[in-house]
């Protein structure tokens, strides 16, 4: 099926031969999740950069949402400049004592500092943040010129 | 092991072998800390999303198993923009070596951890025996 339509394609050529193995890489990620996960109800897209986020928005706000368990609001720190907001923090793990056997170790601590990039202007004044159960909510008011206004017709 | 350690991001696992699903959805593993001192044995559990209520924890035959729901959080009038992490439940089953006092167990959820103190049974605690 593919490759019939890319011989078809019109404006395949080599001129980015690179770009066009990427394209085709994505489109046999998105076939192996539909095979593997059988659920393409969203797409999915992880960056390989902690925390991960999830952006979504309504028309008058932006929601960024991470994961973020076992760190408390005091060790986090977010800012926002522009439209660039800024999560960074410290998971911290505190010591179980010097007499402990660890028969598993999975979690982990560090640091951690990312730059999300939001897609238009916001109200940086209206920003509001709460952590409950391990979950990060940011909620990020549109800018009044980024929201949609209803134009009436007379 | 350096203080300053940055921290990379894992993708959550999801659990590959389980018992058929009943309800739709994605079952994550909750990634975990298990340790034990002479008294008895600590299980810490990363569980983000899941309300206190909603975790089931259950120890029978030897084998302790985790669970926690979560409730879609995300309003229904929100579109996607970017996705990096899918939203699920949590299940995660440990076959435990030692006996464990069932009365004595501890259970607190914080900020997304979950964390179980599970004491020995006295008959596995370690006795010094001196010869006389």
């Amino acid at each position: 099926m593919y490759a019939r339509r890319m011989f078809d394609l019109p404006g395949f050529g080599w001129r980015n031969p690179l770009a066009e193995m990427e394209r085709m890489r994505r489109q046999m990620d998105a076939l192996a999740d539909l095979v593997f996960r059988g659920s393409p109800s969203r797409l999915y897209a992880p960056s390989g950069v902690f925390p991960a986020i999830n952006l979504t928005e309504t028309a008058t706000g932006y929601f960024v949402r991470a994961e973020l368990p076992g760190i408390k609001s005091a060790d986090l720190d977010i800012q926002v400049v522009g439209r660039n907001m800024t999560i960074s923090g410290e998971r911290k793990i505190a010591s179980e004592g010097e007499n402990v056997r660890y028969h598993r170790r999975e979690r982990e601590a560090g640091k951690f500092s990312r730059i999300i990039a939001l897609p238009g202007d916001i109200d940086p004044e209206k920003v509001e943040a709460k952590l409950v159960n391990g979950v990060l909510t940011v909620c990020v008011p549109k800018a009044a010129a980024a929201q949609p206004r209803q134009i009436a017709i007379n | 092991m350096s203080e300053s350690k940055d921290l990379q991001a894992k993708e959550k696992q999801e659990v590959s072998v389980q018992a058929e699903q009943t309800k739709p959805g994605l079952v994550f593993t909750p990634a975990v800390d298990i340790f034990e001192n002479d008294g008895a044995i600590t299980l810490l559990a990363d569980m983000p999303g899941v309300a206190s209520q909603d975790i089931a924890i259950d120890l029978r035959d030897g084998v302790l198993t985790l669970s926690g729901d979560v409730k879609p959080w995300e309003g229904s009038d929100e579109s996607d923009v970017l996705i990096e992490f899918e939203i699920g439940k949590y299940y995660r089953q440990f076959t435990l070596s030692e006996a464990i006092d069932q009365s004595k167990i501890e259970a607190r959820f914080e900020d997304g951890v979950l964390r179980l103190v599970m004491p020995k049974a006295a008959k596995a605690m370690p006795r010094k025996i001196t010869v006389s």
